[in-house]
C-alpha cells in the first residue's frame, strides 16, 4: 500500500483531521512514516528499533474503528516514536546502554498508554545518551543521531533520536525526557519544539531514571499547538507516581495574544558564553513579542552561575543510587567477574555502563559519600533553593522569561566528546529552570549561518510554576506570528535520503 | 593529577561497584580533580539559614490504599534475568549480607 | 548499622551483673535491642502487591517491588497508620511530619540498590516499655522501611533469589542500651511481641520471618565507663536471643580478662550458630559499609496530623497488662489463669466473647485454659490456634451453661468438647445425638444404684457405721453403668438412702 503524499508536510493536529476526515488512513499515514524513516535514518540515526509490524497493525485497527464510525482519539493516525529510555510492555528500552542491551519492560508508562488510547501510533524507539546522560547523544552505547540541517552536527541530546526524528519529519511527534535541558536544547539546535512541563505534570512511571527530582517526560512537535494537544494528552495526575501533581491535564490556553504580557529578560542569560549570532536571533525574537504587545522587563536571576555545579551535584548524586540496579541479577546483561557475588555486579557495571555514566555515578557516589555529604550534597540542595527563590522573586515582576534555549547552535560532532567540563556548560541555559521545576519550550526563532550551514536556534520561553499554558500560548502566537516553523518543512533533506549510515 | 584524586577515584569506585581499569582510574582521576575544581564556586557561597530543597514540587502526603492489585505473572518477572530456573533468580554463591 | 545509644558510663543497679571467678570483678552487661516487625497490612509498603508467607517464588512482585527501570514507589496508608498505632501503644512520640531516605548498598535480595527507610526523620522517637519485672527498657527511636527479598544459600553452588519478601513493610524499633540481662532482653521481646499482637499490627511471628532481632552487647567492669559493643545476628528465636547474649557476655568477659588486649572485644557484626551456641565474626567496622543516605526524591515528605494519632489511638485495643488486671479484678481469676488467657490478643478476644454469652467468667475461664488448650496442643486435632477453632464463642458459651446447669456432668462436658472439636457441631446438638443429657430420672438413678450396692457389703457396713463417705466407692460403677450421664448428686443421695433406710 502506497503513503499519504502529503505526511510530511502536515503537523499532528492536520494529520489528525486528514485521517478523521478520511481524506487518508492511518495505513496510509504508517506506511509514509516507514517509507520515510527507510529513506533518511539510515544517515541520520534516529531510531533504534522501527516497530512496523506493529504499527501497521495498528493503523489497520484504527481505520476499522472510523469505517464503524467509532468517536476519533485526539491523536488519531499520528505516527510517534519514544526515547528509549521509555516503557513499553514487550518493546526493548535499553537506555542507550550496553547494560540493558534486549531489556523488554513488563509494563507499559502511562503516559505511553494515554497517547495509544488517544490513536497515536508508536513506530519506534530513538536512539539516546546512555541513561540520558549527555548533551549531544554521542554517549548512546549503539548509535549517534545527526542533525538533519547538517548531519556532520549533533542534534544535542540526551534525546538526539527523538528529535531528529521529529525535525527529518518521519514522525509527527516524538516523547523525549528533559533532567536538564534534554529537549530543549535538541529542540532549539534541530529547529523544532521542545517543551519540559512545570515538574509533576506529567507522570515519571514508566520513564528510567536519572535524576528522579528533575525528569520529565517532555515531548517534540513540529508545531505548538500540537505540544498544547499531545501536553494535553499526557498530562494529568497518576496515581503510579508520587511526585505527580494532582491537577488535571494541561488545557490549551484560549487566548491568541501576548497582549500586556511582562516579559522578563535575565542579563546573566546575554552575557560571555552566548553566540553573537544566537543572541541577535533571539533578542530580535523578543522584539518581535514586543511588536506582538508585550512588554519586557529587565531582571536579575543573580544565582544563574551555581546552576551547572549545582545540577551536576543533585542530578548525579540521584543517579549514583538510581542505577545501583543495574546489577545483572534482575535483567540487563551480566559479567561473571570473580565468580562471586559482588565481584559479579562489579564486572557487570564495569562492562556495561560507558565513560559518561561512570564519570557521573562517580562523582554522584562521592557527593553522598560520608565525610562529603554535608559540603558537596546538603550544600547544593541549599544553593537549588537559591536559585529557585530568583525565579520565584523574578516572577512577581513578570509573566513570562525569555532568553536563548541554548548558548550556541548546534556543534558539530566530535568536538566537546573529550571535555566533560565543555560539554556540561553547554547545559548552562536550560538547567537553572529544571532545577527550579519551572515549564519551559524552546521555539524557533531563526537561523544562524555556521560553516556556510543554516543553522537554527531556539527560543527559550519560561513560566512560573503551573502556568504550562501560558508558556505555550506565548510559544503559539510567537511561531504563528513569524512562521519560523515553516522554515522546518523547507528544509531539503532529498541529500540524505538513501545514504549510508 | 594528585594521588588524592586516584585514591578518591578508586575508593569512590569501590563503593559504586565500579571495576575500573588502572588507565581508566588515571583518566577519571584528572577529569575528576577538573570537574571538582570547576564546582568549587559553590563552596564560596553564604547558604547558612537556607533550607535545602529536596524536591521539586511542594507536594505532601500522598498515600495510597492498601487493596492488592495483581502481581506480575512469575515468566514475565523472570523473563529479563540473565540467569534463572524458572522459579528463582540465580546468583553466584554467597553468604552472609547486609539488613 | 547500629543505631543504639551508648553513653559512655551510667548508674549501675546494685547487683547486677556477673562476679568473675578469677578476678572477683563484677562485670556488668550493657545490652540494646533492634527488632524489625513485619506490618499486618494486606499489600506491601510501597506496592500493591499482597504478600503471602510460603507463597511460590516470585509470584507476589511487580515492576516496583522488582525494581524494573522507571517504576516508583507510593507509600500504603495503611502501614503508616499501623505504625502510628504501635507508637502510641509504646508512649511513643509521633513526628508531626516525617520523611523517607534511601540506603544504598549492593546485594542479591536488595533490588532497588537501595533500600527505602528513614534516617534522620523517623516517624516516632522515644517511648518504651515495663517488663513484668518492673524493669523500663527506652526506645530510641522507631522507623518505617521496606524489606528486602530472600536469598537462599543452601541449593547447591549458586544462591536463589526470591522477591517476594522485597517491600514488605516493617517497622525498626531500636531500644536504648538498658538492659543488663539476657532474662531482660528475653522479657523485652515477649512483652513487645504481646503489645504488637494486641495492636493488630504485627503477627511478630519469628519462624515466619515476621519478627527479626538483632543485639548489641557489651560488658564493662563496674563502676567504668562503657566498652566496645559489639553486633549479634542470625538469631531465630527468642532463645536463641537469650542464648547469643549469654554466651557474648561470657566471651567478652574471657577475653577482657585475659588481659591480652589483641584478644579484647572489637567493634564488629558477628552471626550466632545454633548448633555450636557460639558466635563468629561476620564483618568488622573496618568494612562498615558507607550508606550514602539521602533523602528519597521518588516520595513526598509526609504530616502525621494529631487528629490521626487520635484515631489511631481509639483503634487500639485493651492492651494484654490491662486485661491481665482487669480479669483478676472484675472476674477474680488468679493472675495465673488471666497470663494464660491474654497469651495472645485472639485468645483474649475469644475469652471475653464467650464470658459475654455464657454470663459466668470463672467457669469460662476453666474450660479455657483446661479444655480449649489442651485440645489445641493435641497433635491430633486439626486446629492449632484460637482462630483456627471449628466453633464459635457462642458455641463453647452453650457448652458452659449445660454444665453449669447440670444438664451435663463436668466428665461429659469433657466428650462434649472434644466432639465439638471433631464435628464443630454445637455442645447442644452433640448432647442430643449421643445422648449424654445427665439423667436425674429417680427411677433409673435407683435402678443402677441397686445394681451398685449387689456385694459390697464392707461399703455398706462402713456407711451404717457413720462412714457416709464411703459411698464414694459406689459412684464410680454407677457412672459406668450410666456412661457419665447419671446426675451425681442425686446418685449418691439415693445410695445413702437405700443403705441407711433398708440396708
Ligand atoms: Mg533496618
Ligand atoms: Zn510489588
Amino acid at each position: 500500500m502506497s503513503g499519504f503524499a502529503d505526511y510530511a508536510k502536515l503537523d499532528a493536529t492536520a494529520l489528525r483531521d486528514a485521517v478523521v476526515s478520511k481524506r487518508t488512513t492511518a495505513a496510509a499515514v504508517v506506511e509514509a512514516a516507514l517509507a520515510r524513516i527507510a529513506a533518511l535514518d539510515p544517515r541520520l540515526c534516529a531510531f533504534s528499533s522501527v516497530l512496523a509490524e506493529s504499527a501497521r497493525e495498528r493503523a489497520k485497527e484504527l481505520d476499522f474503528a472510523l469505517a464503524r464510525g467509532e468517536p476519533a482519539g485526539a491523536l488519531c493516525g499520528v505516527p510517534f516514536a519514544l526515547k528509549s529510555n521509555m516503557c513499553l510492555e514487550g518493546v526493548e528500552a535499553h537506555c542507550g546502554s550496553k547494560i540493558l542491551a534486549g531489556y523488554r519492560p513488563p509494563y507499559t508508562a502511562p503516559f505511553v498508554q494515554r497517547l495509544l488510547d488517544e490513536g497515536a501510533i508508536v513506530v519506534g524507539t530513538t536512539h539516546m545518551d546512555e541513561f540520558a546522560m549527555g548533551s549531544s547523544g554521542e554517549n548512546s552505547a549503539y548509535a549517534v543521531a545527526k542533525n538533519p540541517w547538517d548531519p556532520a552536527r549533533t542534534p544535542g541530546g540526551s534525546s538526539s533520536g527523538s528529535c531528529a526524528a521529529v525535525a527529518a519529519r518521519m514522525v509527527t511527534f516524538s516523547l523525549g525526557s528533559d533532567t536538564g535541558g534534554s529537549v530543549r536544547q535538541p529542540a532549539a539546535l534541530c529547529g523544532i519544539v521542545g517543551f519540559k512541563p512545570t515538574y509533576g505534570r506529567v507522570t515519571r512511571y514508566g520513564l528510567v531514571a536519572f535524576g528522579s527530582s528533575l525528569d520529565q517526560v517532555s515531548p517534540f512537535t513540529r508545531s505548538c499547538r500540537d505540544m498544547e494537544l499531545v501536553m494535553s494528552v499526557i498530562s494529568g495526575a497518576d496515581e503510579h507516581d508520587s511526585t505527580c501533581l494532582p491537577h488535571p491535564p494541561i488545557d490549551p490556553d484560549r487566548s491568541d495574544s501576548v497582549r500586556g504580557l511582562r516579559l522578563g529578560v535575565p542579563k546573566e542569560y546575554f552575557a560571555g558564553g552566548l553566540d553573537a549570532d544566537v543572541r541577535a536571533r533571539v533578542e530580535a525574537a523578543i522584539q518581535q513579542l514586543v511588536a506582538l504587545g508585550a512588554t519586557t522587563v529587565p531582571i536579575e536571576l543573580p544565582h544563574t552561575e551555581y546552576a551547572i555545579p549545582t545540577y551536576y551535584v543533585v542530578a548525579t548524586a540521584e543517579a549514583s543510587s538510581n542505577l545501583a540496579r543495574y546489577d545483572g541479577i534482575r535483567y540487563g546483561v551480566r559479567k561473571p567477574g570473580d565468580g562471586s557475588l559482588q565481584g559479579m555486579i562489579a564486572a557487570t557495571r564495569e562492562a556495561g555502563f560507558g565513560p559518561e555514566v561512570k564519570r557521573r555515578i562517580l562523582l554522584g557516589t562521592y557527593v553522598l559519600s560520608s565525610g562529603y555529604y554535608d559540603a558537596w550534597y546538603v550544600r547544593a540542595l541549599k544553593v537549588r533553593r537559591l536559585i529557585r527563590n530568583d525565579f520565584d522573586a523574578a516572577f512577581e515582576r513578570v509573566d513570562l522569561i525569555v532568553c536563548p534555549t541554548s548558548p550556541t547552535a548546534a556543534f558539530e560532532l566530535g568536538e566537546k566528546s573529550d571535555d566533560p567540563v565543555a560539554m556540561y556548560l553547554s547545559d548552562v541555559m536550560t538547567v537553572p529552570t529544571s532545577l527550579a521545576g519551572l515549564p519551559a519550550v524552546s521555539v524557533p526563532c531563526g537561523k544562524v549561518s555556521q560553516g556556510g550551514k543554516a543553522l537554527p536556534v531556539g527560543l527559550q520561553i519560561i513560566g512560573p510554576s503551573l502556568a504550562d499554558a501560558r508558556v505555550l500560548r506565548a510559544a503559539r502566537v510567537f511561531e504563528t506570528a513569524t512562521k519560523h516553523q515553516s522554515e522546518l518543512y523547507a528544509l531539503d533533506l532529498s541529500a540524505l535520503e538513501g545514504a549510508a549510515r | 593529577m594528585t594521588q588524592t584524586e586516584v585514591d578518591i577515584v578508586k575508593k569512590t569506585a569501590t563503593l559504586a561497584r565500579l571495576e575500573l581499569g588502572e588507565a581508566e582510574i588515571a583518566k577519571f582521576g584528572e577529569q575528576f580533580g577538573r570537574i571538582l575544581e570547576a564546582f568549587q564556586k559553590l563552596s564560596k557561597l553564604d547558604v547558612s539559614g537556607v533550607e535545602p530543597m529536596t524536591g521539586a514540587t511542594a507536594l505532601s502526603d500522598v498515600l495510597r490504599d492498601d487493596r492488592a492489585k495483581p502481581s506480575l505473572e512469575r515468566e514475565r518477572a523472570l523473563s529479563n534475568g540473565p540467569k534463572h530456573d524458572g522459579e528463582y533468580f540465580i546468583v553466584p554463591k554467597t553468604i552472609g549480607g547486609d539488613a | 548499622m547500629s543505631q543504639t545509644a551508648i553513653p559512655t558510663s551510667g548508674p549501675t543497679p546494685q547487683g547486677v551483673g556477673v562476679v568473675s571467678k578469677k578476678t572477683g570483678v563484677r562485670w556488668v552487661p550493657v545490652i540494646g535491642l533492634e527488632v524489625h516487625c513485619q506490618l499486618k497490612t494486606e499489600t506491601k509498603l510501597f506496592c500493591s502487591c499482597r504478600y503471602e508467607f510460603g507463597a511460590s517464588p516470585n509470584t507476589r512482585v511487580c515492576p516496583v517491588c522488582t525494581a524494573q527501570p522507571g517504576a516508583l514507589p507510593v507509600l500504603n496508608r495503611e502501614a503508616l497508620a499501623l505504625a502510628v498505632r504501635v507508637a502510641v501503644a509504646l508512649g511513643a512520640n509521633v513526628a508531626p511530619r516525617t520523611k523517607f531516605d534511601r540506603k544504598n548498598y549492593f546485594y542479591c535480595d536488595l533490588p532497588k540498590g537501595y533500600q527505602i527507610s528513614q534516617f534522620d526523620q523517623p516517624f516516632c522517637t522515644g517511648g518504651g516499655l515495663t517488663l513484668p519485672s518492673g524493669k523500663r527498657v527506652r526506645l530510641t527511636r522507631i522507623h518505617l522501611e521496606e524489606d528486602a527479598g530472600k536469598a537462599i544459600h543452601d541449593r547447591g553452588d549458586t544462591t536463589l533469589v526470591d522477591l517476594n519478601r522485597a517491600g514488605v513493610p516493617l517497622i525498626e524499633s531500636v531500644t536504648e542500651a538498658d538492659m543488663q540481662t539476657s532474662d531482660e532482653a528475653y522479657e523485652y521481646l515477649t512483652s513487645l511481641k504481646e503489645i504488637l499482637q494486641y495492636a493488630g499490627a504485627s503477627d511478630c511471628d519469628m519462624e515466619k520471618g515476621s519478627l527479626r532481632c538483632d543485639v548489641n552487647v557489651s560488658v564493662r567492669p563496674e563502676g567504668e565507663p562503657w566498652r566496645t559493643k559489639v553486633e549479634l545476628k542470625n538469631l531465630n528465636s527468642f532463645k536463641n536471643v537469650k542464648d547469643a547474649i549469654e554466651h557474648e557476655i561470657e566471651r567478652q568477659i574471657e577475653a577482657y580478662e585475659s588481659g591480652d588486649k589483641s584478644k579484647f572485644p572489637v567493634q564488629e557484626t558477628r552471626l550466632y550458630d545454633a548448633t555450636t551456641q557460639t558466635t563468629r565474626t561476620m564483618r568488622s567496622k573496618e568494612d562498615a559499609h558507607d550508606y550514602r543516605y539521602f533523602p528519597e526524591p521518588d516520595l513526598v515528605p509526609f504530616h502525621v496530623e494529631p487528629a490521626f494519632v487520635e484515631l489511631q489511638r481509639t483503634m487500639l485495643p485493651e492492651l494484654a497488662d490491662a486485661r491481665r488486671a482487669r480479669y483478676q479484678r472484675d472476674f477474680g481469676l488468679s493472675a495465673y489463669d488471666a497470663g494464660v488467657l491474654t497469651g495472645s490478643r485472639a485468645l483474649a478476644d475469644f475469652f471475653e466473647m464467650v464470658v459475654k454469652l455464657s454470663g459466668n467468667a470463672k467457669e469460662t475461664a476453666n474450660w479455657i485454659t483446661n479444655g480449649v488448650l489442651a485440645n489445641l496442643s493435641d497433635p491430633t486435632i486439626a486446629a492449632k490456634t484460637v482462630d483456627e477453632l471449628p466453633f464459635r464463642p457462642h458455641d463453647l458459651a452453650e457448652l458452659v451453661q449445660l454444665v453449669t446447669d447440670r444438664t451435663i456432668h463436668n466428665n461429659v462436658g469433657r466428650t462434649v468438647l472434644r466432639a465439638m472439636f471433631e464435628t464443630g457441631k454445637s455442645a447442644r446438638q452433640i448432647v442430643k445425638e449421643q445422648g449424654l443429657e445427665q439423667v436425674s430420672d429417680e427411677g433409673q438413678l435407683e435402678k443402677w444404684c441397686r445394681e451398685a450396692l449387689v456385694g459390697k457389703d464392707k461399703v455398706i457396713a462402713d456407711v451404717k457405721a457413720g462412714k457416709t463417705k464411703a459411698v464414694a466407692a459406689l459412684m464410680g460403677p454407677v457412672m459406668k453403668a450410666s456412661k457419665g450421664s447419671a446426675n451425681p448428686q442425686l446418685v449418691q443421695e439415693i445410695l445413702l438412702r437405700i443403705i441407711q433406710t433398708e440396708m
